[in-house]
């Protein structure tokens, strides 16, 4: 359980609309267990389970009136859940989807499936791996021995599907520049034949996992009411998106495990603000949406 | 009364372009001519744009892009991740900037950011982006058809146009089935969803498209929009084709990124592609 740092929050954030929609598909289970896991995913990790379908059904049905604009599937690993490709498609005919997944167990019928359903549909199916170095060694120090080779398998596949994953890659050497780390990621993806590489760099979230490995927040990293008085709002996750998990509606997926995190039963209960008081919050305030996809920026002027 | 009217958006400095267009559309006939902003960017000798604009009387809102230029700022905040394309996005907003008179763009500021008109019956919203954001991109593969329905009903309107990402297209929107094998009527064309129902609050979405500089389909075309209200809505995307040739050289001329004249010559994106989806990243070359 993650507990506030902030007596009074910082700010009040409202919803200003529901663009958004996440699924905590898989919860916080994973075949991979990273060091830098900001949920602490792994096989063991129960916290959150599997959404049955009926309920991401019923969320899907309830979101069109809502006048959601897109979709993201993570976990957790998606690909484990029973469903996920028919819940995709599904969700294709309503919306884009994003896909949060490591890659290392995708199937070709699966992605055959899923290809088709992108060219049937108006939207965009957009998968978004995990990957946390360029090289072997440095990936596999983060996510496990043999994770490197197994999702650029993944990779491979996607590409040969028609997919153009964008590569995430967590801000874990942080002696590298984002924008160092940026060119050995292109260049990489380039030699492997990946001739349009998306390249997408996220800092770290020093929550979970992620603690043991580093370190956690730092008391200064904070955000208080002085900080947030000229900042524009809109650049938070929370002002625009809420999480489905097994458990009820979440604020965002960052903070899964904050005390009061937990909004609502369903959508509807799921929409009220939320009062920021999470060191975590302080990494939104430095970087914006950092959980959204480029073709959704949200720069202010 | 508004019948028939003229869109675009994104003349990048292209005035050749934006003159050709203009020429086609006073030979069509038209009740107006709108333009959704973004003068500037990318093409040659910005101030040649502002007379054309005012001599056929163009109605203008502003654009992100002339936002950034009224009110002065360093750059155009575009914050693109790859260090490649901030370098090019910085290269033409600075040469847009010194080659901008201090009047045109002074006047830039005194544009509205956004307008509304009567179109035969419907209530039409006119804006950059989209109506809550100006410099928010709305991509066909990346907007659901539930969120534009929300937008019109919030706005109040039953047909929004809007431009910014470069590259145009249409959406009708009619009621969603949320249930069962997928939703026929989504993305029809509005002249088929009109043949289909005769409903009368039809409601729609049009992305103009850009004049500025072609929309990443390997040819050098491109494109504005007429939107008819006689009395059904009729959407028609109109290619436009210039001297894309002399653009090129004066670009050059002006020492403007090879990347830049290479989409021009070529019809393909060189640059800023991360902000693409996938569906429309894949049509594109690169
Ligand atoms: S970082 Fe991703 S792949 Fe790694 S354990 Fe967490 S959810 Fe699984
Ligand atoms: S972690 Fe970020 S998205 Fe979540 S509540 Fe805090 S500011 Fe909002």
């Amino acid at each position: 359980m993650l507990l506030p740092i902030l007596e009074e929050a910082a700010a009040t954030v409202h919803l200003a609309h529901l663009d958004d929609l996440w699924f905590q598909i898989t919860g916080t289970l994973c075949n991979l267990a990273c060091r830098h896991c900001f949920i602490s995913c792994s096989p063991h990790n129960h916290t959150f389970g599997f959404i049955p379908r009926a309920q991401v059904e019923e969320a899907l049905a309830e979101s069109v009136a809502l006048g959601v604009k897109e979709y993201y599937f993570t976990g957790g690993e998606p690909f484990l859940h029973p469903d996920i490709v028919p819940l995709v498609c599904q969700a294709l005919r309503l919306g884009p989807v994003t896909i949060l997944t490591n890659a290392t167990v995708l199937r070709d019928d699966w992605l055959r499936e899923l290809a088709h359903a992108e060219r049937e549909s108006l939207y965009s199916l957009e998968f978004r791996v995990s990957l946390d170095g360029y090289e072997a060694e440095r990936n596999d120090a983060v996510r496990g021995a043999g994770t490197f080779a197994r999702t650029m398998q993944g990779v491979r596949r996607l590409l040969e599907h028609g997919f153009l994953p964008v590569i995430t890659v967590a801000h874990v050497e942080e002696e590298l520049s984002p924008e160092t780390l940026y060119h050995c990621f292109v260049e990489m993806l380039r030699r492997f034949g990946y001739d349009r590489p998306r390249v997408k760099i996220l800092p770290l979230l020093r929550l979970g996992a992620e603690t043991q490995r580093t370190r956690g927040y730092l008391p200064q990293e904070r955000v208080t009411a002085e900080m947030l008085a000229d900042f524009d709002l809109d650049q938070l996750l929370c002002r625009h998106a809420r999480v489905l998990t097994d458990r009820g509606v979440y604020v965002c997926p960052i903070l899964l495990e904050a005390a009061d995190a937990r909004l609502g039963d369903d959508l509807q209960s799921g929409l009220r603000s939320f009062s920021l008081r999470y060191s975590a919050c302080y990494t939104c305030y430095l970087h914006g949406t950092i959980c959204a996809n480029a073709s959704a920026q949200r720069r202010d002027l | 009364m508004l019948r028939r009217i003229a869109l675009f958006g994104g003349i990048y400095n292209n005035y050749l372009a934006l003159e050709a267009a203009l020429r086609d559309i006073r030979q069509r006939g038209v009740d107006g001519i709108y333009c959704l902003g973004d003068f500037g960017a990318f093409g040659p000798h910005p101030d040649r744009v502002f007379p054309l604009i005012w001599d056929y009387q163009v109605e203008c809102i502003q654009g992100n892009y002339d936002q950034s230029l009224a009110r002065d700022l360093p750059d155009c905040q575009c914050g693109y991740t790859d260090p490649r394309d901030n370098y090019f996005a910085r290269i033409s907003y600075e040469y847009t900037y010194q080659h901008t008179s201090p009047e045109n763009r002074r006047w830039l500021g005194t544009l509205p950011t956004q307008r509304r008109l009567l179109l035969g019956r419907y209530r039409v919203l006119l804006c950059h982006g989209s109506p809550r954001k100006i410099n928010e991109f709305l991509w066909e593969s990346t907007t659901s058809t539930a969120f534009l329905q929300w937008l019109c009903a919030t706005y109040e309107a039953d047909v929004i146009c809007a431009t910014h990402t470069g590259i145009k297209w249409q959406r009708n929107l009619e009621a969603i089935q949320t249930s069962g094998r997928g939703s026929p009527l989504l993305g029809r064309t509005m002249t088929e969803a009109c043949a289909h129902s005769k409903a009368t609050t039809a409601k729609l979405f049009v992305n103009v498209g850009v004049l500025g500089r072609p929309e990443n389909d390997g040819t050098p075309r491109v494109w504005y929009t007429i939107l008819e209200a006689d009395p059904e809505l009729r959407v028609e995307f109109v290619p436009v084709e210039y001297d894309y040739r002399r653009l090129a050289r004066e670009m050059r001329d002006e020492k403007l990124p090879e990347e830049f004249v290479e989409t021009i010559l070529t019809g393909w994106w060189t640059t800023c592609l991360e902000i693409l989806p996938a569906k429309e990243r894949k049509r594109g070359k690169f």
